[in-house]
C-alpha cells in the first residue's frame, strides 16, 4: 500500500523538480523584495525628492532589481515592464534624451499616474531616476521644481509595476507548477517551465558577460568603458556581482540534485569580480585593467558552461531550439 | 486508334508518373521538418490541427521544405550550406529524387514550384563569386538542372512563386563561404533586396534606405498581392528597427513597427512569416513571440510563446510550431494550444496547397 503510494508520487512528480524550489524559493521571495524597496522608494522620495534623500533607497531598488531581472518572462514581459524597468544597454543615449525631453517640456504626465504609466519606457525606471540623480544636467535641483516632480513620478511609477509584477507571480506560479495539467494552455508540459527557467538563467549569464563586461570591454582597439552599465551611480560592477549572486541562486534551485561544479564556478566567478576594485571598469583602455575585466567574462562564461552540462543536461531541458541556431 | 508501340509509351508513361495527389498522402495542411527525442530528423505532414498524418525520417537537419502543388512530393532542403535536397513521395516515404546542386554551389533551404508544378526553383550561392542565383529544375524530366537565373542580390533565402509565375526572392545580402561554414563575411558592407523575377531574370529589385542596410531580407510570404518581408538585424540589438516590410509591385515598401518596448523585445530577429485573414505574422524565437500587424502596416498585438518559429496560414488565422513541440492556433490575437509532440518543431511550418 505504502509502496504503491510513493509510486504514485514518483509518476506525479516528473524529474524537473527543481522547477517548485525555482518559483517558491526563488523567484516569489526576490519579486516581493523588489517590490518592498520599490515602495520604500517611492515613500522617500514622496517626502523628500531631493538627489540626497532619494539615492540610498535608489540603490536599494537598484540591488533588489539585479535579483530579478534576469526573469524576464511571464509578468515582466507583458506591457514592456522589464524595459520600463531596466532601459538598458541604451547605445543610443534614448534615456538621457527622453528624459531631458521631458524635463524641457515639463510635461504634466508626472502629475497623473495613469498618464505616467504611457510615457516612453526610455524615460522611465532605474535609468531614468539614475540620470536625474546623478546627472550633471540636474545637479542640485530643488523641492519645488518640475526635476523634483518627475524623480516622484519615477519612483511612483517603479513602485507600481513592482506591485503589479509581484502580484501577478502568484498566477504564473500556479501556472508554472500546474504544468501540462488539463486547463493549463500557458505550459503544455512539466519540461516548459523548466526550459523556460533554464533558457533564462542562460541568457542572464549571456548578458552579464557580452552586456555587462562586453560592452564596457568593446575591442582592444577600441575600449568603451563610457558604455558600463549604470556608470553615473557607479554601480556598474556590483550590478555584475549581484547578477551573479542571484543566477548562482537560481542555478542551484532549478537544478534536480548538488551541483557542486556549478557553485564553485560562480563563487569563482563573483570572487574574480568582486576582486576587479573598478566599480566602473574605468581600466578597460588600459592593457593590464583590461586582461582582468576578460578574466571575469571569461569566469562568467566558465559558470554558464558549468551549468549547462551540471544543471540543463540532467534536467534534459537546453537553450531554445530556434532561438539557438535560427535562419 | 494508337499504334502499338504508342500505346506501350503510354502505359510506360503512365506507370512513370503515376496520378496520385495529397489526398493518396491523408490530405497534409502542412509540412514541417522537426529534431526527434532521439537526436534524429525528420519531415512530418500534420493536419488542420497539427497532428501528425506522416513522418518520413531525414538523413540530417532540414530546414524548409518546398510542397508540390498537387502531387504528393515534398522536396526537403538540407540546412544552409547544404548541397543536396531530397525530392520525397509523401505517400510512400521514398526519397523519389536527388538533387545535387552543381559544381560551385550549394542550396540556401528553400525552393519554389512554378510552371503549374513543372519546375522547381531553388535558392543558391556561386560560391567562387559570392553571387546569388536561382536554379532551375525540371520534375517531368525527374528534376533535371535546365537553367538559371542570377538573384541580383547576395544570399537569397527564401523565394516564392506569385500568381503569373514570378518569383519573388529575398536576397538576404549576407556572404558566407561554406570553407567558412556559417560565418557572415560582409556584414559591414551587406546590401540585402527584394527581387522580383521571371524564368529569364530579374525585372525589380526593391531596396532600403541605406540605414537599414544591416537588415537581412530572409523570408516572404505573399496573399497573391501584398509581399511581407520579415528581416534579421545584424546591428546592435538595442537599435529598435524595423523586421517586417510589405510590399505591392512598383510602390514604396511599408515598413512595420511595434512600439519601443515590444519591438526591441523580438531581438533584432524574425524567423518566419505569414499572412492570412488580412493580417501578418512574424515570429521571433529569440524574443519567444509572434507580432502581429495588419495589411496597412499598424502593429496589432503581440502573442508570447517561448522559441515560437514556425508560422503559416490557417484559414483565416495563423498556426504556429515552437521547439517544445507545440502547435498554436492564433486567432483573434489569441494563442490556442493544438497540439503538443515530443520532438522540436525546426525553422519553418510550410501549407501544402
Amino acid at each position: 500500500m505504502i509502496r504503491s503510494l510513493a509510486l504514485a508520487l514518483l509518476i506525479a512528480t516528473p524529474a524537473v523538480s527543481g522547477v517548485p524550489e525555482a518559483v517558491n524559493d526563488h523567484t516569489l521571495p526576490r519579486f516581493h523584495s523588489f517590490a518592498v524597496q520599490t515602495r520604500a522608494l517611492a515613500v522617500n522620495a514622496a517626502a523628500d525628492c531631493t538627489a540626497e534623500a532619494v539615492i540610498p533607497s535608489y540603490h536599494n531598488a537598484f540591488d533588489a532589481w539585479m535579483g530579478v531581472s534576469h526573469l524576464s518572462f511571464g509578468p515582466l514581459e507583458k506591457d514592456g515592464r522589464g524595459l520600463a524597468i531596466g532601459f538598458w544597454p541604451d547605445k543610443r543615449g534614448m534615456v538621457a534624451s527622453t528624459v531631458a525631453g521631458l524635463v524641457r517640456d515639463e510635461d504634466a504626465a508626472v502629475d497623473d499616474t495613469a498618464d505616467f504609466a504611457q510615457v516612453s519606457v526610455a524615460g522611465r525606471g532605474l535609468f531614468a531616476l539614475e540620470q536625474l540623480l546623478f546627472g550633471s544636467d540636474y545637479a542640485g535641483y530643488g523641492r519645488d521644481s518640475y526635476t523634483c516632480r518627475l524623480v516622484q513620478a519615477v519612483a511612483a511609477d517603479l513602485a507600481r509595476m513592482a506591485a503589479e509584477v509581484d502580484a501577478e507571480w502568484q498566477d504564473q506560479a500556479q501556472l508554472m507548477l500546474s504544468a501540462g495539467e488539463a486547463g493549463n494552455t500557458a505550459y503544455l508540459t512539466p519540461r516548459e517551465p523548466a526550459q523556460q527557467y533554464y533558457t533564462a538563467l542562460m541568457a542572464g549569464l549571456e548578458f552579464t558577460a557580452d552586456q555587462r563586461l562586453g560592452r564596457p570591454l568593446g575591442t582592444f582597439d577600441r575600449p568603451r568603458p563610457e558604455r558600463a552599465e549604470a556608470r553615473r551611480s557607479e554601480r556598474s560592477l556590483r550590478n555584475v556581482v549581484l547578477s551573479l549572486e542571484a543566477l548562482g541562486d537560481l542555478a542551484e534551485k532549478l537544478a534536480d540534485g548538488p551541483v557542486p561544479a556549478t557553485a564553485e564556478a560562480f563563487a569563482t566567478a563573483r570572487a574574480t569580480a568582486e576582486d576587479l576594485q573598478d566599480p566602473v571598469f574605468a581600466t578597460v583602455d588600459d592593457p593590464s585593467g583590461r586582461l582582468k575585466v576578460e578574466i571575469v567574462q571569461q569566469r562568467v562564461r566558465a559558470a554558464r558552461d558549468a551549468a549547462k552540462a551540471e544543471v540543463g543536461a540532467p534536467l534534459g531541458v537546453s537553450e531554445g531550439f530556434n532561438s539557438a541556431d535560427g535562419d | 486508334m494508337g499504334t502499338r508501340r504508342g500505346f506501350l509509351a503510354g502505359l510506360l508513361a503512365a506507370s512513370a508518373l503515376p496520378r496520385l495527389s495529397w489526398a493518396d498522402a491523408g490530405d497534409p495542411c502542412y509540412l514541417a521538418a522537426a529534431k526527434e527525442g532521439d537526436g534524429g530528423y525528420a519531415l512530418f505532414g500534420l493536419d488542420a490541427e497539427g497532428r501528425d498524418l506522416f513522418r518520413i525520417a531525414l538523413p540530417d537537419r532540414g530546414h524548409a521544405a518546398a510542397a508540390h502543388p498537387f502531387a504528393p512530393e515534398a522536396v526537403a532542403f538540407a540546412r544552409r550550406p547544404g548541397t543536396f535536397a531530397l525530392v520525397i513521395d509523401c505517400v510512400t516515404g521514398a526519397v523519389a529524387h536527388r538533387l545535387d546542386s552543381p559544381q560551385g554551389r550549394h542550396f540556401y533551404g528553400h525552393g519554389a514550384f512554378i510552371e503549374n508544378g513543372d519546375v522547381l526553383c531553388t535558392t543558391e550561392n556561386d560560391i567562387a563569386t559570392g553571387q546569388g542565383v536561382i536554379g532551375f529544375w525540371s520534375r517531368r524530366a525527374g528534376y533535371a538542372r535546365i537553367g538559371e537565373i542570377a538573384s541580383a542580390g547576395i544570399g537569397p533565402h527564401e523565394i516564392l512563386a506569385l500568381p503569373g509565375d514570378v518569383l519573388a526572392v529575398a536576397n538576404g545580402g549576407i556572404l558566407t563561404d561554406p570553407a567558412q561554414g556559417r560565418e557572415k563575411l560582409n556584414i559591414p558592407e551587406m546590401k540585402p533586396n527584394l527581387a522580383y523575377a521571371t524564368a529569364e531574370g530579374v525585372q525589380e529589385v526593391v531596396e532600403l534606405s541605406p540605414d537599414l542596410h544591416l537588415n537581412s531580407i530572409r523570408h516572404l510570404a505573399t496573399d497573391g498581392e501584398t509581399v511581407a518581408f520579415a528581416m534579421q538585424w545584424e546591428g546592435d540589438l538595442t537599435d529598435p528597427v524595423p523586421l517586417l516590410g510589405l510590399h505591392r509591385r512598383g510602390s514604396a515598401p511599408v515598413l512595420c513597427e511595434a512600439g519601443l518596448a515590444e519591438q526591441l523585445a523580438m531581438q533584432g530577429y524574425a524567423g518566419s512569416v505569414a499572412i492570412a485573414g488580412g493580417m501578418v505574422g512574424i515570429t521571433s524565437p529569440r524574443g519567444g513571440r509572434v507580432h502581429l500587424f495588419g495589411l496597412d502596416g499598424g502593429f496589432r498585438g503581440a502573442v508570447l510563446r517561448p522559441d515560437v518559429c514556425g508560422i503559416a496560414p490557417a484559414g483565416a488565422g495563423l498556426i504556429a510550431t515552437d521547439g517544445m513541440g507545440g502547435v498554436l492556433a492564433l486567432r483573434d490575437g489569441e494563442v490556442t494550444p493544438l497540439h503538443v509532440a515530443g520532438r522540436a518543431w525546426d525553422n519553418h511550418l510550410v501549407r501544402v496547397g
